[in-house]
């Protein structure tokens, strides 16, 4: 059920970021200052920004920065951390000691505040906001690989192939690595909904994607000076940002219940 | 059973507190390099392209960057023992001072939150395991979900529209008054009821499968004081660590909803002073509030320790 409904939202949601120029003819960047902060009417359904541009054309194109952060963040993150977490947790030693130092210290930061920080001395802009998120991104990704290597290099297939003269990149990739792979998915479709809100919190902050390019979280800072005269500024552009990380969340609990051999399927009900 | 006594238990406090140490060099260091990581002259870039020579040369050498690296690092950590955090650029305040103002505000806000998000979350909790498998199940999970997925950016404002524009029932901005209080309040604290609820329902259903509930049962102990008496009592340990957990994400949130409602915390300070680039007050609240989560989560470490006698204290 989860599974379902999170996988029909995102692919929803994606359509929609790739088809957008067909759903609305208006340019998102494309001015009409007379009808600055006119709401919701046929012709714009979602009504006008504080410069007289359509928010349904920004909130589209929106949608594609929103998915571009996540894609990136997660993927450069997932596989940094998953190399540093199979290494610490395979080799041990000093090498495990010093990323695991790393990883405490990246994690003594809470959330988004290393990132806030990493931009505020880097500067604004998309791209620090990208390098921001993966700087503290990859440490969960690091720390559960690291976890499920442990386990993994004690089990007696992977000593059988060691004993069997595996090389140990081989014997990483083949047999260690890839039974850390369904916890990997989950934590990359949480981290979805994660780097799409955080994306946001900066944007609105102004510490990510600038003006005039249209991002979620910019239209939303844009919006907080109009909550009086234009909230439809602030509904659509929010409406979406929690659209897509209800569906990252849902599809990321949906397929740790498949995964999770702890967890029974369907929960079986309790009656004390 | 020699692992209970109270030998044990010292050790594994000083051992738990001793491992903190490393993290908080560590993140010292990182709060050090900051000001390293600006692009170009980072005095050029504090005082503006316009900046004279003179006054360039003046503030290098108030800051200490004309000195060689482990100087400025080894100056950096002895102040930061003595408590001294630096100048404000802007306003020539010390930044310790500066912060110590804001710190009340972020606190209330804080405790504030969490008192929404224990209130909420409990009796939601409870509700959902109890009625496992059932609507009333379903509604939960699925609201604590939708709770998880709201980002306080968008949040904050809709409240704002909705109980201080439509219904004006509720100021939108400042502090001082118990009504200003309330909006940033639930912006902070619904997250955290989501996940809480989602905790307090896992653990009670955990506890609810325990043989000594159906023993209870079988005595005769009516389901409402089974719940509540014995699974619910058992399940507050674990609720009492994802609450000490979440601090980090109370504190990260109060940067953002501080400044949707102009609460004048530390998270505000904080973003005021990226916006004048006063570097030093930006590396004063990072500390801050980094020493802070890592301080909770040390106090959570030792109290789980302490509550429950069947953590291992080798």
């Amino acid at each position: 059920m989860l599974l379902k409904a999170g996988t029909a939202i995102v692919v929803v949601i994606a359509a929609l970021a790739i088809a957008g120029p067909l759903l609305t003819p208006a340019d998102p960047s494309a001015q009409d200052l007379p009808l600055r902060l006119v709401g919701p009417t046929l012709a714009h359904p979602f009504g006008l920004d504080e410069l007289g541009r359509d928010v349904l054309a920004r909130v589209l194109v929106g949608a594609r920065i929103s998915f571009l952060v996540g894609l990136v963040v997660v993927s450069v993150s997932a596989l940094v951390g998953t190399l540093l977490g199979a290494i610490a947790g395979y080799f041990g030693g000093w090498i495990d000691d010093l990323i695991s130092r790393i990883v405490d210290t990246l994690m003594a930061f809470p959330g988004l505040l290393l990132a806030i920080a990493l931009v505020a001395v880097l500067g604004p802009s998309l791209t620090n906001a990208l390098f921001a998120l993966t700087v503290i991104g990859w440490v969960g990704y690091a720390r559960l690989v690291r976890g499920q290597v442990l386990r993994a290099r004690e089990f007696e297939y992977v000593q059988a192939a060691r004993a069997l003269g595996a090389t140990t990149p081989r014997l990483l990739l083949r047999h260690v690595v890839p039974t850390a792979i369904p916890a990997i998915v989950v934590q990359a479709t949480l981290g979805m909904a994660g780097a799409v809100i955080s994306e946001a919190a900066l944007s609105f902050l102004g510490l990510g994607v600038q003006p005039p390019t249209a991002s979620w979280g910019t239209m939303l800072s844009g919006g907080r000076v109009h909550l009086l005269d234009a909230p439809h500024l602030t509904i659509f552009p929010g409406l979406a940002i929690a659209l897509l990380v209800l569906g990252f969340n849902f599809l990321g609990d949906g397929l740790r219940d498949l995964t999770d051999p702890r967890q029974p399927r369907r929960a079986a009900p309790v009656r004390p | 059973m020699a692992r209970y006594d109270g030998a044990h238990v010292l050790r594994f406090l000083a051992r738990r507190f001793l491992l903190t140490i490393p993290v908080l060099l560590g993140v010292a260091t990182l709060v050090f390099a900051l000001i390293h990581l600006i692009p170009g002259d980072p005095v050029r870039t504090m005082l503006g392209e316009s900046a004279s020579e003179d006054s360039v040369i003046e503030l290098r050498g108030r800051l200490g960057l004309d000195r060689p690296l482990y100087q400025q690092y080894a100056i950096y950590l002895k102040d930061l023992a003595r408590g001294n955090l630096g100048t404000s650029l802007r306003t020539n305040e010390p930044v310790a001072s500066a912060i110590a103002a804001r710190m009340p505000a972020t606190f209330e806000l804080a405790a504030a939150s969490m008192a929404v998000a224990i209130v909420v979350a409990i009796p939601l909790g409870i509700l959902a395991a109890a009625g496992a498998g059932t609507l009333v199940d379903h509604l939960a999970t699925t609201l604590a979900l939708v709770g998880i997925s709201m980002p306080n950016v968008w949040l904050g404002p809709l409240l704002a529209i909705i109980f201080a524009v439509e219904l004006g029932w509720l100021p939108v901005s400042g502090r001082g008054t118990f009504a200003q209080l309330i909006l940033p309040a639930l912006t902070l604290g619904a997250p955290l009821a989501a996940v809480l609820a989602r905790m307090t329902r896992a653990s009670v259903i955990d506890e609810l499968r325990e043989l000594y509930v159906t023993a209870a049962r079988a005595r005769g102990l009516s389901r409402t004081r089974a719940v509540l008496r014995h699974a619910f009592r058992n399940s507050l340990i674990p609720i009492v660590t994802v609450l000490g957990l979440q601090v980090g994400a109370v504190l990260t949130g109060a940067v953002i909803t501080e400044t949707i409602f102009a609460w004048p915390g530390v998270g505000r300070l904080l973003i005021q002073s990226i916006g004048f680039r006063d570097y030093p007050l930006v590396q004063g609240c990072i500390l801050l509030i980094a020493v802070t989560y890592v301080s909770v989560n040390l106090l959570t470490d030792l109290a789980y320790g302490l509550l429950d006698p069947r953590i291992r204290y080798e």
